[in-house]
């Protein structure tokens, strides 16, 4: 049988581009690129290599990239196209705009059970709102085992299995399918997209939802829906200039005199 | 005065830092009920109750350390039922968060996230985050439900306040869930006898300008003298030199020292996102153009192997 596999992935500002606040305080997008959040990237190649595993084994398996974003958010899709999904679902919806975690994670869990799935795969945290929990609120809503911040991940006769590498131990963590789990940088590098990925892309099916076709209502999403309120944002003011020193000889005792004067010696 | 559930990080009993900390700021915004899980968690009691844990509920079983996550979002379900508090806060660690995320979809309630500083409010607390890889400062707040915010280690001095931290066994009846993930094994983490990354008031970092992990003693030996915690870039960890747990940066760990010595670091927006907001920033690095250098209190270009033994002698004379 198929191995369905839904992966979440986040169309997010540029993080090397001057990243700021709308008006209404919700990300600007208009004019910093947006791109596939690159921890992204690591969720789509581990179910990639998931899929590739089980295709040896002279099993199938289908990969769906899911995207909660704007209509740019489509270029985010056609880079986890290229680099092999099968196919793509977009929920874009003008009622959208401004919904916080809580809302996000409502909207991709029900375009999580309207595409079904035997596995979902999540980036460990976003490069924008950097979060890090909306794995953990799919599984609590969708009911399925969280396997999550997985630096290694296989599956298996039904059976997820992976590393986790936490502040105090290491844990190697084990759930039946259908379940959620969350990858991070350490899980392996991404692949690049081939030429022939690239192409292939263009083909591939790319479905559009709004609100209706998931039975919610835009009053539990969006700014007005939101949960959470942000009251304000100011830039954090430029660092004073330092001072900076060319090493002659000296370097090692200028600086140790500098961290005596701030009491640090 | 309204409760205020705290979360409990703590192994085998002994109560992390930032749990301390978060007990400051609990107070701020009302009376502390701390709610500790696991093995040895009523040991965690006299801690608590010195920092001003008016309550501490603790509740031990096998299944908080066999499966992942969902225990413990059972049992602080049930604080919350208990308790009725006004806020509920969590360090914010991977399973800080998780649980606080399964908590806030339960209890139909807004969750923030990585708050760096919390104040009472009018209508609630009001919480700090530091965003865009600290570039901007945001004000945020719970607007429906009770609010659930995890807080960032350093986010405040740990003050003490002693309250009465009255033992309550907490009755916790386990989600069929709660199995779902099983910890099929567990290696604890060996203690290098160097102070926490996230707690450290020095941090010494070494990036791909230590050139390989026979040259991290250098950094090390800095870090000793200072007793500060190593730290390394992602360059350097992917690389091998060092191990991933000493990753600063948007991946890694966020620090928030006094001081943060970067050493052969260029100062990537990644990195920057985790020590960005160190008090007092020093970096040496030979490249004058290295981006690390528009946010330092004191740079020296120069080649780190000179620099930093340099420093280390000198630090060890002046301290005698
Ligand atoms: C600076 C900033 C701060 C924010 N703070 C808060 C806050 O405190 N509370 C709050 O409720 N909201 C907050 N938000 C809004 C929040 O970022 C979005 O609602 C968001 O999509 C979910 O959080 P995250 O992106 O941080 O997700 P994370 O939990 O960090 O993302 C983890 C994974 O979930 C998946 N994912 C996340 N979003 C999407 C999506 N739209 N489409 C597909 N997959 C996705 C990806 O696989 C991603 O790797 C903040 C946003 C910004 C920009
Ligand atoms: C999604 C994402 C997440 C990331 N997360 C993180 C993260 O958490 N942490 C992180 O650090 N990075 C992270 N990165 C990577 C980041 O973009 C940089 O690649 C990385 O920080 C570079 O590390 P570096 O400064 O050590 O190396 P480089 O950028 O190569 O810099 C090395 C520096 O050393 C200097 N140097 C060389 N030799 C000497 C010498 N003998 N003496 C003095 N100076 C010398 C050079 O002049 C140079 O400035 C992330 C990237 C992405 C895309």
């Amino acid at each position: 049988m198929s191995l369905r596999i839904v992966v979440c992935v986040k169309y997010v500002p540029d993080a090397t581009g001057d990243r700021h606040f709308a008006e209404d305080l919700t990300v600007d997008r208009d004019d910093v690129d947006g791109l596939l959040s690159e921890l992204d990237e690591y969720a789509v190649e581990q179910a990639l290599q998931i899929a590739e595993e089980r295709q040896r084994a002279g099993d199938d398996a289908e990969i769906t990239v899911l995207t909660v974003g704007p209509e740019d958010a489509k270029d985010a899709l056609r880079k986890a196209l290229s680099m092999g999904a099968d196919k793509a679902v977009h929920v874009e919806d003008e009622d959208l705009h401004g919904t916080d975690a809580l809302g996000t994670s409502l909207v991709l869990a029900r375009a999580i059970e309207k595409t079904g799935y035997d596995l979902v795969v999540c980036g460990m945290a976003s490069t924008d709102g950097t979060m890090g929990v909306l794995a953990a609120m799919l599984a609590e809503r969708l009911g399925v085992p969280q396997v999550s911040l997985l630096s290694e991940v296989s599956v298996e006769d039904g059976t997820v299995t992976g590393r986790r590498d936490g502040d105090t131990a290491t844990e190697q963590l084990q759930a039946r399918l259908p379940a959620v789990v969350s990858v991070t940088d350490q899980s392996g590098e991404a692949r690049y997209p081939s030429f022939k990925g690239i192409m292939a892309a263009k083909k591939k099916p790319v479905a559009s939802w709004d609100l209706s076709d998931l039975d919610i209502e835009a009053e539990d999403v969006g700014l007005e829906g939101a949960w959470t309120a942000v009251e304000g944002a100011t830039e954090r003011p430029a660092r004073t200039a330092g001072t900076i020193v060319k090493d002659e000889g000296e370097g090692g005792k200028q600086l140790a005199a500098f961290l005596a004067e701030r009491k640090f010696i | 005065m309204a409760e205020v559930l705290v979360f409990v990080d703590h192994v085998d009993g002994a109560v992390r830092k930032p749990t301390l900390e978060l007990l400051t700021l609990a107070r701020r915004i009302g009376e502390p009920v701390a709610v500790s899980l696991g093995s040895g968690a009523e040991n965690t009691a006299p801690a608590l109750a010195e920092h001003g844990a008016v309550r501490v509920l603790t509740a031990e079983a096998p299944e908080f350390a066999d499966y992942l996550v969902v225990p413990k979002v059972d049992a602080v379900q049930a604080a919350f039922e208990a308790v009725s508090p006004s806020a509920v806060l969590f360090p914010s660690s991977a399973e800080g968060k998780e649980i606080a995320a399964r908590l806030a979809v339960r209890i139909g309630s807004g969750i923030i996230t990585d708050a760096v500083d919390l104040e009472a409010g009018e209508e609630g607390p009001v919480a700090t985050q530091s965003v865009f890889a600290a570039a901007f400062t945001t004000r945020s707040r719970v607007s429906r439900g009770t609010p659930v915010i995890t807080v960032k280690p350093n986010s405040a001095a740990v003050e003490a306040a002693p309250a009465a931290g009255a033992v309550e066994a907490l009755e916790v009846s386990f989600s069929e869930k709660a199995t779902g993930t099983k910890v099929v094994a567990r290696t604890p983490r060996e203690s290098t006898g160097r102070p926490d990354l996230t707690e450290a008031a020095i941090v010494v970092s070494g990036g791909r300008g230590v050139g390989g992990a026979e040259n991290f003693p250098v950094v090390e030996a800095l870090a000793d003298s200072l007793g500060a915690a190593v730290g390394a870039s992602r360059a350097a960890v992917d690389a091998g030199w060092y191990p991933h747990t000493n990753q600063v940066g948007q991946t890694g760990k966020t620090v928030s020292p006094q001081l943060y010595i970067a050493a052969g670091i260029s100062g990537a927006i990644q990195h920057r996102a985790g020590m960005q907001t160190s008090k007092t920033i020093v970096a040496v690095n030979k490249d004058a153009e290295a981006p690390i250098f528009d946010l330092v209190d004191y740079g020296v270009v120069g080649d780190l192997f000179e620099v930093v033994p340099q420093l280390t002698e000198e630090v060890k004379t002046r301290k005698g």
